[in-house]
Order: C-alpha cells, then structure tokens, then sequence
C-alpha cells in the first residue's frame, strides 16, 4: 500500500440549514477542499452518508454529488456504516488510492436532517440499532446510551454530573471554531439542570443533529510534492495518515460480554497504533466519537488513556482540555461542533489537519504532531480509528 | 412495516424461543445460527424460562415514531437467568421503583399501540416486577 497525504479540507458549518439542499451542502465542503488542495478535479469521490434515504428521499449520492460539482464521469459511490459512515468512506479512499486504483480521492461525508419532525428524525437513526430485537421494544438510540451509562454509573460509582467536564469542555472548544452548532459556555450548573432525555442521559449529556458537510482530498505521499507543485508553494506541513483501521462487534449492546466495553474500539486502535508504530502516550490530541458524554468515557478507556471505569477522572482532572494530557473534542466534538451522522467522521479528519497544520486558532495545541480520530457507528458496532501525523518542516 | 417481517418472529415475540448450541451448550437469545461461544453452527431451539433481573433500564421521554402515545415509558436490558440479555421494555410497573437487580418475568404486550398504515398490532415480550398481578 501507498502511503497517504491529505492535501486539502472543507467544510460546510453544522446548522440547521434551511437554504441548502443535500447536493448543495456535499458540494460547497467539496469545492472548498478541492480549492485547498489547488486542484479542480480527482479521480474518485467517496460519500460518507447514512440517511439520504430516509430524510431526503434520495439515494445515489455518488451520482447526484459528483453531477452537482460537475465532476461528471467519475468513480463515485456513496459509504454507508450509520454514525460511522464519514470514516467508512475515508477508508474506501485509503485503500482505493494506496492500492493504485486510483491516484487521488475526494472523501466526503454529508447530512440532511433537521427537515423532517424530530420523531421521524428520531426513527430513522434508531436503524444503526437491530431493528427486529432492540428498536421494536422503542428504545431509540439516546435510550441504548442511557441503558449503558446508567450500569457504568452503577458498576463504577460514578456520580451523574462527575461526566460534566465532557460537555463543558466540547462547549468551551466549539466557542472558537466558526463551523460549529453551538456556541456558548456552559457550566456544571447548566449540566446538572438540562432536560431529561432517557435518564440518566439530558440534553447537555447528547450532541445536537445538524446539517453539514466536511470533505478532504487525498493522494499518494510520494506524488505530494512532484505531482502537485501547488502544495509546494504552500510551504505546508504534509499530513500523512499513518493509521487507518475499522473493526465491528455485536450489532446489538445485550449481545455483547460486556456492554461497558468497546471491543471494536479497542480492535481497530491496536491495529492503528502498530501501523503507525505508536502508543497512546504519543498521541497530541484525540478527536472522538462523543455523540453522548458516556461515549467518551468508554471511548477514552478502550483505546488506552484511562482504566476501565476510570475515565470520568480525566475530566475531572483537567486531562482532557487542550492544555491537558489527552486533549478531546478540540474543535468542538460531536457534543457541540454538532453531529450530522455521516459527515461526522469527515469533520473529525478536517479538525485534525487543523490541529496539524498549526490552523486551530485558539484552540491550537502546541506542537500538535500526532492526532487520533475515531468514528463510530450505532452504539459501539462500528468502530473506524485513524491516526494523522504532520511532517516536521525542515 | 411488512407483516412477514414480524410474523416470523412470533416464536420469539410470544415465547422467548431462543437457541443452544450443540457443541458448546451455550444458550442464544436472540437466535442466531452460528454461536458467538465456539462458532460451531447453533441451530437447535431452546425454550427460554422468561425469569431474570433488571441489567440497567432507562425511561424513554422523547419516543421514536409509532411510540409516542406510551411516553414516556421504561426500556430495560434484562438479564435471564440463563444469560443471555435482552433488551425489553418493562410494564405494570405501579409505584414500583425499577433498580438494577429487580427480578422480573416475561409477559406478553401490544408493542405497538398505533398499529401502522396497514393496520397491523405488534404483540411481543415484555417484562414485568416479580410477584405483581395474577401468573
């Protein structure tokens, strides 16, 4: 396999976004990525996405996106694997190009979903879930998250609001980043009164659906300065993925040994830190799947950063800021960046390359030469783990 | 939804009619036909007891479609006593406060109040506290 370089990133600002149709979202993260990379063209687009077909009534994405930024012609073909779609489709592109099929990539993931009435919203993201054992008892997908951190609060001793520094501190990060949904400080006060959604998980514990899309090109690393002078003149550090793995578990959580434990986590990260021949402790910061509070705190344990029911003091610690020792959600994360499912995956690769380039504003991390990235789809069955690293400039 | 869809799940909907394996005896709920246990090929029916405990629970107040009506409502994942868990919803609760390690057993209930746009009633397991109501 070719080793991989991203060479360009866009984004399109997590809203609820009555303008722009789905076409028009994919297309403007699209076009804004291409135009980073200074090229006009790729020879494949890859369409991270889960729920074209249920909100949007449309299906096809690789047709209708590479039609719309006039990319007529190309291998084009839409990725689907729920939450975890975005990095299922970086994935594709990975091997697509590192084998030499083809020689550049577009990878995007987008997200239509606040058109439609928030049951119907609701409905169509429980399908991550087993639809003939779990959501036909009407639990829907924040209800498999309560399910799992009500017996975390229970086996560990945790109290509900020691997982408040998750939340605060997506929110504090989101506040400097423009293509955030949310923007505004919260406090522990804030998170102790939020509305109950499925107990114990309230509004402030669950990241916010949106519309959006993120998009990056990627090429061969050895084609980077010979083929693209533009990158040349950019004077940029090469970010170079050194890790790229994807591991499944039990679809459903009451299948699993054990529903407090991120099999599929732990999988594809090993599997990512040998590729790229690394340890936790190497790694600068880590932009995960915090689609609910708990899923950070399992999310921190299964990948090596915490003990097993132990994560919650990081946060309580301090340790997961941008000054701390494993930095999460630097842009925001799913908490309040936003969530638009099949696009997340791609937002996380683009704050990453922020981080790397040295372009994350305030909240840059010094010195930021290797993140992590994960993206999970349905509550822990799909679990994609990437690892970015910057070139030092000589 | 398609009737077929739930039809062919009634031995599991009305009886909790699960699987065991044949080479390692683990015992499967749902069924599924190669066993998670030592991936020998898992076919034989087994017939659940319907008895276990509350593994965690949670109260659902904002409902997916179609379940608006019995909001909000207690969704559990129920460990049986043969092991395997399920995730179920819990019902005749009372003034009962859930915890975890409630004994509960498996009673048969409407799972779908609206029917859907065929008209179609869903019945299906849930569970209820042990002891409450006439067996």
């Amino acid at each position: 396999m070719r080793q991989i370089a991203i060479i360009g990133i866009g984004q399109s600002p997590v809203t609820e976004n009555w303008d722009q149709s789905i076409r028009e979202i994919a297309g403007e993260a699209i076009i804004a990525a291409l135009h980073d990379a200074g090229l006009t063209s790729a020879d494949g687009i890859f369409i991270g996405n889960m729920l074209s077909g249920q909100l949007s009534k449309q299906e096809n994405l690789g047709a209708l996106v590479a039609d719309w930024v006039g990319l007529r012609g190309q291998d084009a073909v839409k990725v689907e694997a729920a939450c975890g779609s975005g990095a299922a489709a970086l994935r594709l592109g990975i091997m697509a190009v590192g084998s030499g099929e083809l020689e550049s990539a577009i990878v995007a993931g987008v997200e239509k979903m606040t058109e439609t009435k928030g049951a119907e919203t609701t409905s169509a993201l429980a399908t991550a879930a087993d639809a003939d054992y779990e959501v036909i008892q009407g639990v829907t997908f924040v209800g498999l998250n309560a399910l799992v951190m009500q017996r975390y609060l229970h086996e560990y001793g945790w109290r509900h609001t020691d997982f408040a520094p998750f939340s605060i501190n997506a929110h504090a990060n989101a506040l400097h980043n423009p293509a955030a949904r949310l923007h505004e400080m919260i406090t522990e006060q804030d998170y102790q009164r939020a509305r109950m959604i499925a107990e114990p998980i309230n509004l402030l514990d669950a990241s916010p659906i949106g519309d959006g899309a993120a998009a990056v090109v990627i090429v061969p690393l050895e084609d980077v300065r010979r083929k693209f002078p533009s990158q040349a003149g950019l004077k940029r550090r090469n970010i170079r993925i050194s890790g790229s793995a994807s591991a499944t578990d039990y679809l459903a959580v009451h299948s699993r040994k054990d529903p407090l434990w991120l099999a599929a986590a732990e999988r594809s990260t090993r599997q990512a830190y040998a590729q790229a021949g690394i340890t936790p402790a190497d790694v600068d910061f880590f932009e995960l799947h915090d689609a609910f509070s708990i899923m950070a705190a399992l999310s921190l344990e299964a990948c090596g950063f915490a003990e097993r029911g132990q994560a919650p003091r990081l946060g309580l610690d301090g340790e997961i800021t941008i000054h701390g020792s494993i930095p999460i959600a630097t842009r925001g994360g799913l908490k309040a960046r936003g969530h638009p499912v099949g696009a997340t995956g791609i937002y996380q690769i683009v704050e990453a390359v922020q981080q790397l380039r040295g372009e994350a504003g305030a909240t840059q991390i010094e010195n930021a030469q290797i993140g992590m990235a994960q993206n999970i789809g349905g509550s822990g069955a799909t679990i994609i783990t990437h690892i970015l690293e910057a070139d030092r400039v000589n | 939804m398609e009737i077929s869809r739930h039809w062919r799940l009634r031995k599991q909907r009305y009886g909790l009619m699960g699987e065991i394996c044949p080479h390692c005896e683990a015992k499967l709920f749902p069924p599924r036909d190669i066993c998670p246990e030592c991936g020998g090929e898992a076919k034989t029916l087994y017939q659940f007891s319907g008895k276990g405990e509350v593994y965690s629970y949670t109260t659902i107040y904002e409902p997916p479609a179609g379940y608006e009506e019995n909001a909000p409502y207690t969704v559990a994942l129920v460990k049986l006593d043969e092991g395997p868990i399920v995730t179920a919803q819990l019902t005749d609760l009372g003034e009962e406060q859930v915890q975890i390690g409630t004994p509960v057993e498996m009673v048969t209930r409407r799972l779908r109040q609206d029917g859907d746009e065929r008209g179609m009633i869903i019945y299906g397991y849930k569970f209820r506290p042990v002891g409450l109501g006439p067996h």
